[in-house]
């Protein structure tokens, strides 16, 4: 690097940029803060959707699938889960597991009560009404 | 400028113990060091393990499920990573700042304090299922649990906390009272900054679009932000000991790097804010800024080869310049390129949470933070040791474990790239298009590759772990 950019125009440079893309990145937090009542679907966000939003992390189904694209890929995308199966087989299903075929993979039983089923979907159908800008792509998500 | 140095004559092994650390405190970062190589033998284990689960569906089910072996995997790369460069902090805090560390004790009081809290959280995901973990923690009180990389019980989260906090005000009191240089400030602005965008993790509203939009706070602007502050210094305190590179020279490209790290890297968080119902705008934002994100990478490789160029010595420790070059090299490759390749919205559109994404996750992890920190540690722990560098016998199995590691997780990302290639043109892409599960039916070839690459890089590690033992004579 030439002699006439100086380590202090460096620094400057650094603590300069890292203020100023800090300062706009919470601008732009804040205005997405604000855009997000016509998108984020909380209309529907009902005491129901929150207990299904716990059971959902406290069993950790993050640990398999993914949610609006973000978690692990070893299992189906469940953002859209509720338009590509419905409600009914959701539950049935989640009460069915393990399948025990072999070799094939195997989704635990978390023995979950009727209710709590009925909670998980809520939040499942919540989940799937956000303003997503149409991802997926399809509905096999 | 002289063009060689005396430095190299010191007395190297067979001396009494110590004679190479410059300041006595310096020795507590071996048990962090010993700390982070034993976590990462784990993290790989249990990784092989889930990489078999990919093709034999029920292995070692229902005993560890794959959820379970993830939170394993990913949990231990996240600590002994935190690990390492807590101990390169305590390794060079000192050494900038001309001075004993603040307090030794406090460092091994919080080493252990870490290392049982950290055993415990994986005795917990593996011994109990995840739901009674969830209610034997208290999670209740404060749920922060069951998010990915955040699956720690909130009593764990806390501990890390003030594991950070005592961790900071010891470096923070040896800086204070010693000489300040860009290395350990850059250090520290990286620190403090780990420490306080982990403090979201604590943050996890009811509402998911804002749950995940602070998620990223943590995991985003850690590992494109704050984490490159650090890995920057520790790149650079090495290569200033391995090549003798004038200071200002080295501090310059550092300050460089670290900006364009930032101006790319914050608003670049946007490349995760495309789908998960935050505005359209942030399409523009994410793909044009994180496009940029590259450069500091690539900054970060001309650096290293630059500084190793124009060195003023020749280093005894080969293998630590070695790692210092993959360092700089594989971080452009794994985080630039093959973040670069998904990282555009109407790209990211079809390949968002694929096998795609789990490529550059992996080569992003290895290249950048697992190699700098086995850079530090290659370089620190002969010194650690009572020597200036291994013997060559010694060196030379550890240059093999860099070549076994570092192929075989190319070849590992090569095989996830395929993979997810496939599952985007099958499973997203024409008007027939097949199930999650079918799709992944059909890769099931290059998931057997890459669990054979995974086998090689285990083998490469140990190897690796086997170089610590290799005595030969001391250096010729
Ligand atoms: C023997 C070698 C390894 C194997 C077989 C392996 C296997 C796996 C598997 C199967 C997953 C889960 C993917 C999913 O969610 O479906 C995973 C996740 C992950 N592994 Fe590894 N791994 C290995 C080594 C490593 C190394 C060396 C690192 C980093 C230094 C690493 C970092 C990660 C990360 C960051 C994730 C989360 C990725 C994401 O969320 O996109 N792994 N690994
Ligand atoms: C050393 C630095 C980096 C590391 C350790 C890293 C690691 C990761 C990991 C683990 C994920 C998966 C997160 C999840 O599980 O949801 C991810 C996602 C992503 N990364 Fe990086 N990354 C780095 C740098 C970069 C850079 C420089 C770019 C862009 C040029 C980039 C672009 C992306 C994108 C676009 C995604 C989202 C993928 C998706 O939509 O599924 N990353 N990164
Ligand atoms: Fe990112």
């Amino acid at each position: 690097m030439s002699t006439r950019f100086t380590k202090s125009t460096a620094r400057n440079i650094f603590y300069g940029g890292a203020v100023f893309f800090f300062l706009l990145f919470v601008a732009l937090t804040f205005d997405t803060v604000q855009a997000l009542p016509k998108r984020d679907n909380r209309a529907n966000l009902t005491e129901q959707v929150v207990r299904g939003k716990k059971l959902w992390e406290t069993n950790n189904c993050i640990g398999c699938h993914t949610l609006l694209g973000e978690g692990a890929y070893f299992a189906p995308e469940l953002g859209n889960v509720y338009q590509r199966r419905g409600p009914d087989f959701i539950k049935a299903w989640i009460k069915a597991q393990p399948t025990g075929v072999p070799g094939r993979r195997q989704m635990p039983n978390f023995h979950l009560t009727d209710s709590q089923l009925d909670d998980l979907v809520a939040f499942l159908k919540y989940s799937s009404e956000i303003n997503t800008n149409h991802w997926p792509p399809n509905i096999e998500g | 400028m002289t063009s060689s140095t005396t430095a190299t004559l010191r007395p190297a092994a067979g001396q009494a113990a110590n004679v190479q650390l410059k300041y006595r405190s310096q020795a507590v970062a071996k048990p962090y060091f010993m700390a982070a190589i034993g976590l990462f033998v784990g993290q790989i284990i249990f990784g092989l393990v889930m990489g078999l689960q990919y093709v034999i569906g029920d292995f070692l089910f229902p005993e560890i499920p794959f959820n379970v072996a993830r939170m394993v995997h990913t949990n231990l790369l996240i600590v002994w990573l935190l690990f390492g460069f807590m101990g390169a902090g305590y390794y060079l805090i000192p050494e900038e700042s001309e001075r004993e560390l603040h307090s030794p004790k406090l460092a091994m009081i919080a080493f252990w304090v870490f290392l049982v809290a950290g055993a415990l959280t994986i005795v917990g995901y593996l011994a109990v299922p995840y739901a009674t973990l969830a209610r034997i923690t208290g999670n209740d009180f404060l749920p922060t649990m069951g998010r990915e990389f955040l699956e720690q019980p909130t009593i764990t989260k806390a501990g890390i906390v003030v594991v950070a906090l005592t961790f900071l005000y010891n470096l923070s009191m040896t800086v204070l009272k010693g000489r300040k240089t860009t290395i350990s400030m850059v250090m520290m602005l990286g620190l403090w900054g780990l420490a306080i965008f982990f403090l979201f993790s604590f943050y996890n509203p009811h509402n998911l679009v804002l749950d995940k939009y602070f998620w990223w706070w943590v995991v985003h602007l850690w590992v494109e932000g704050v984490w490159e502050l650090i890995m920057g210094a520790m790149l650079a305190f090495v290569l200033v000991k391995v090549t003798g590179v004038d200071r200002e020279v080295v501090e310059k490209w550092l300050y460089v790097i670290i900006a364009m790290t930032l101006i790319t890297g914050i608003i670049g968080t946007g490349h995760h804010y495309f789908w998960i119902g935050t505005p359209g705008y942030w399409q523009v934002f994410g793909s044009a800024f994180s496009a940029l994100e590259p450069i500091p990478f690539f900054m970060m490789t001309m650096f290293a080869f630059n500084m190793v160029n124009k060195r003023r010595r020749e280093h005894p420790n080969k293998a630590a310049v070695l790692w210092a070059l993959g360092t700089g090299v594989m971080s452009f490759l794994g985080a630039g390129v093959w973040g670069f390749l998904h990282t555009l919205a109407p790209v990211n559109y079809l390949t968002h949470g694929t096998q795609i994404t789990a490529s550059h996750g992996h080569m992003a992890f290895y290249g950048a933070y697992a190699m700098v920190v086995i850079t530090m540690i290659s370089y620190a722990m002969p010194l650690l040791r009572g020597r200036e560098a291994n013997s060559n016998r010694s060196q030379v199995v550890e240059m093999w474990s860099f070549w076994l590691m570092t192929i075989a997780m190319v070849f590992i990302t090569l095989f996830l790239t395929a993979a997810g290639i496939l599952q985007v043109w099958m499973q997203r892409m024409g008007d027939h298009p097949l199930s999650f599960m079918a799709t992944q039916d059909q890769l099931s070839f290059f998931y057997w590759l890459r669990e054979a690459a995974g086998v090689v890089f285990f083998a490469g590690l140990l190897l690796y772990i086997v170089s610590f033992f290799v005595r030969g004579d001391a250096r010729d």
